[in-house]
């Protein structure tokens, strides 16, 4: 059941617009198209809307070069390269969740480039560590909702949000009971497996997911991975799916045993915590939660979140990852070094762009295993 | 054989103020640093901050601006490239935005460059510091800079205000929870200023300082619409160092004034027909930060007879403008009252700055282009040069949807790449001959070596 279930993780991915189309056909609803983890889903799914994360295909997204300037962040391009090449072509609607100004140039060139019934931006606040930014985004997310409502014909009540942020807490609540799981030594599952969970999450219909979560945490405390492995790796940084990369690293050893991405950890470590204003309790979610660091200022927050984790995973060596152009990360990676090191977790820093050159990574990450094996003192 | 290019020759003269211009730049950099001298305060934070809160601390309040400060690290090559080598070994990647990396690069060196060139050792560290967040890389910045001063054993408390809550239209009220979103901030944010600074805050010295925000702003504004006459009174080059002041002091008497002053001599130049450049026969724009190192390109220009009218840049991003019902881009006039409380300043000053030009295309590339197509009508615009800004990311945001927007309306477009602030992203050579090349494909010939 197991292997199943992460076979089953692996190929909802392989086949995400075969299930979203299928979904669509199925229930006769809307599926909306969203670029980053600060559009709160919970509305979506109480109106029976199916969100599925935009995301690119490591394919050289040459066809962008006349909507976004080269100088900005591969998946931005990647992202806008998918709705060029028409692979998102049933998407009803798209939305961005303000963040980064990357992502915000695909919603932009999508929405003026590619035919869509919908488009919507939520003003997302940056100023998530003031006082003012809760209320003020509960505005935000009243006019998002009630553009939701007059997008579906479909009056959002009460217990319709009830119904959307239950799905999404179980869903969240269920991949950090099995992440918990990646604590083990041996750990019950590799980072590859993990990613693809929290993937395939941002695709599918999480009322779905969230049967097969259940179903995989009732024998994952009984499984033993078949793998040497003996160095507990993070992996931290920017937008991440590259599966290939997490696969081959892996195979060199290593174990990744936590992440700190918005692929990863990041997107499902928040609950909304019930309020009776129910716009109330979503916007503290996403304001409170652990953030992207576009908005983590004027404290580390999130640093400081990743020292935690390192320490409860008992993490040997992290990888920090920026994509190229990523500046929110990009900038913080010398304090993140230093904070890391602190707790006695070295650290490397790799430069991902839209292919990774194997090759060159893979003599630089054996040669950062080595050293957290002692093997270096060898030579 | 080529035939002769007979080309008016206009009169030109340099500007009665440009002294004045350069020592009210000199001073500002020499103030922050003497500050503590004189018993002051000093401050940092960006070009866009809301200055005028911190001018309620009272008048010995001294700020240094982090973008105009890593354009003046960028002019001297030699220092931005020592500046570039430290902040790469202390491991931050090279495709930050190079205002930023040349900021830090001075911090890191533990050196301070004045306008003239002149680097003085030990970078003087703020007092606190006071930024806005639109950019990506804004509070990040001065976090980072918390975050190096605090390795150099000097706590900085921070205090930055998000300002990312869409562009309003000209044509309908803010909407209030936005507004007030800001508004609330700022209040905090006095609080916050008493509290680190020890001082009380006068109410009275920040109504004055969001008039004199409001005036400087709009009367930049009245400057560069007077260069839609033809010939044009001021050139590109010479506007970058005349907007700084805006950037550096927008919220000060002095920068008003100086405006002032500025407008009524580009008016007499226009009564008397003098021109920036005497050969002028073909007007272009630019967009965004010039590569700062490199400015010989806008003289390279005149040879062509080709003079640089301004930009967006020039214009909004410190001019406040407004668009009237018939279409036609205009100064934004100041209210009618000065502000008399500390809740009619912080509305006032809020409901102002929302409108900033420059912040619109970080939203929707289609309201920029709006702009930049009404400038083209206005100025009497032949050709846009887009510079693809590495160094930017702000200011460069959807400017490839700019490039598109501008072509449908029918203006010829030169995009070149470059970086504002790190030469090594740079081609001048290569950058000359394809800009060469486009002005020759708009049938014009070399007048002059």
């Amino acid at each position: 059941m197991i292997d199943e279930a992460f076979t089953q993780f692996r190929e909802w991915i392989d086949n995400r617009h075969e299930y979203a189309k299928a979904w669509k056909e199925k229930t006769g609803n809307k599926v909306a198209g969203y670029f980053c983890t600060y559009v709160p889903e919970e509305i979506l799914y109480a109106a029976d809307t199916l969100p599925v994360r935009v995301l690119g295909s490591h394919d050289p997204p040459t066809v962008t070069e006349p909507y976004i300037f080269a100088m900005y962040c591969h998946f931005c391009r990647d992202c806008l390269a998918q709705g060029l090449r028409g692979k998102f072509n049933y998407l009803d609607g798209i939305i961005e969740g303000q963040s980064c100004i990357h992502l915000r140039q695909a919603f932009n060139a999508w929405r003026l480039h590619i035919p869509i019934d919908y488009a919507y931006y939520i003003y997302v606040p940056h100023g998530i560590q003031t006082r003012r930014a809760i209320p003020y985004f509960r505005e935000e997310l009243a006019q998002f909702k009630q553009s939701i409502e007059k997008w579906t014909s479909k009056s959002i009540t009460n217990q319709d949000l009830d119904r959307g942020i239950q799905v999404l807490n179980r869903n969240r609540e269920l991949m950090r009971k099995v992440t918990e799981y990646r604590k083990a030594d041996p750990p019950k599952l590799t980072g590859l497996e993990a990613m693809e969970m929290t993937l395939s999450s941002q695709m599918v219909d999480k009322n779905e997911h969230n049967r097969l979560l259940e179903q995989l945490l009732q024998e994952l405390p009984n499984r033993k991975l078949d793998r040497q492995s003996n160095i507990r790796l993070m992996i931290i940084g920017s937008e991440d799916d590259d599966r290939v990369f997490m696969k081959n690293v892996e195979n060199l050893g290593a174990t990744f045993v936590v992440d700190e991405h918005c692929t990863g950890t990041r997107y499902y470590w928040d609950n909304v915590e019930p309020q009776e204003d129910r716009l109330t309790a979503i916007a503290t979610r996403y304001v409170n939660r652990v953030p992207c660091p576009s908005k983590d200022w004027p404290e580390l927050t999130r640093i400081q979140h990743a020292v935690n984790l390192a320490k409860e995973y008992n993490v040997n060596g992290a990888l920090i990852i920026q994509n190229k152009f990523c500046d929110p990360h990009g900038i913080e990676i010398p304090p993140l070094k230093d904070a890391l090191s602190k707790v006695g977790v070295q650290t490397y820093p790799l430069e991902f762009d839209v292919t990774v050159p194997w090759g060159q990574f893979r003599t630089r990450v054996e040669a950062f295993l080595e050293t957290l094996t002692g093997l270096e003192e060898l030579f | 054989m080529a035939s002769r290019v007979e080309v008016k020759e206009y009169p030109t003269e340099p500007l009665k103020c440009w002294e004045q211009a350069k020592n009210l730049r000199k001073n500002y950099y020499e103030d922050y640093l003497h500050a503590h001298e004189k018993g002051g305060v000093r401050w940092a934070g960006g070009a866009w901050s809301f200055s005028s809160i911190p001018a309620g601390l009272g008048e010995d309040v001294y700020c240094i601006t982090g973008e105009p400060y890593g354009a003046t690290v960028a002019f001297f090559k030699d220092f931005a490239s020592k500046c570039h080598d430290a902040t790469e070994a202390a491991g931050f990647p090279r495709t930050l935005c190079s205002y930023m990396r040349n900021y830090w690069g001075s911090i890191l060196l533990d050196k301070y460059i004045l306008t003239d060139g002149t680097v003085v050792d030990g970078y003087p560290p703020p007092d606190f510091i006071w930024q806005d967040h639109i950019c990506c890389s804004h509070a990040k910045w001065y976090q980072l800079v918390r975050w190096l001063e605090k390795k150099r054993g000097k706590e900085v408390p921070m205090y930055s205000v998000d300002v990312s809550v869409g562009y309003p239209s000209d044509f309908a009220p803010e909407e209030d929870y936005k507004v007030n979103y800001i508004v609330e901030q700022l209040s905090d944010g006095i609080e916050w200023l008493e509290k680190v600074t020890g001082r009380n805050y006068n109410d009275s010295l920040l109504c004055d300082a969001v008039w004199n925000e409001m005036k400087a702003t709009s009367v930049w504004a009245e400057v560069c619409a007077l260069n839609q006459g033809v010939p044009a009174p001021l050139d590109e080059k010479t506007m970058y160092s005349l907007y700084v002041m805006g950037t550096l002091m927008k919220h000060r008497p002095e920068c008003a004034a100086f405006y002032e002053t500025l407008r009524d001599e580009v008016k007499d130049r226009i009564r008397r027909g003098i021109a920036a450049v005497s050969n002028e026969r073909f007007r272009v724009i630019t967009d965004t930060q010039p590569p700062w190192g490199f400015l010989k390109i806008f003289r390279e220009m005149e040879k062509y007879g080709v003079v640089s009218v301004g930009s967006l840049y020039t214009y909004g991003l410190i001019g406040m403008w407004q668009y009237q019902p018939d279409g036609k881009w205009i100064p934004r006039p100041i209210p009618p009252k000065k502000p008399q409380t500390r809740e009619e300043a912080l509305q006032t000053i809020v409901r102002w700055t929302m409108h900033k030009p420059e912040w619109a295309h970080f939203y929707q590339p289609e309201l920029k282009t709006k702009m930049m197509d009404s400038i083209v009508k206005q100025w009497k615009v032949n050709a846009v040069l887009l510079h693809y800004n590495r160094g930017c990311e702000g200011l460069s945001v959807h400017i490839a949807e700019n490039r598109l927007g501008l072509i449908d309306t029918g203006i010829p477009v030169f995009p070149f790449e470059g970086n504002m602030g790190d030469e090594r992203d740079f081609d001048l050579s290569g950058t000359m001959s394809r800009l060469t090349a486009f002005f020759e494909s708009m049938g014009l010939r070399k007048l002059k070596e």
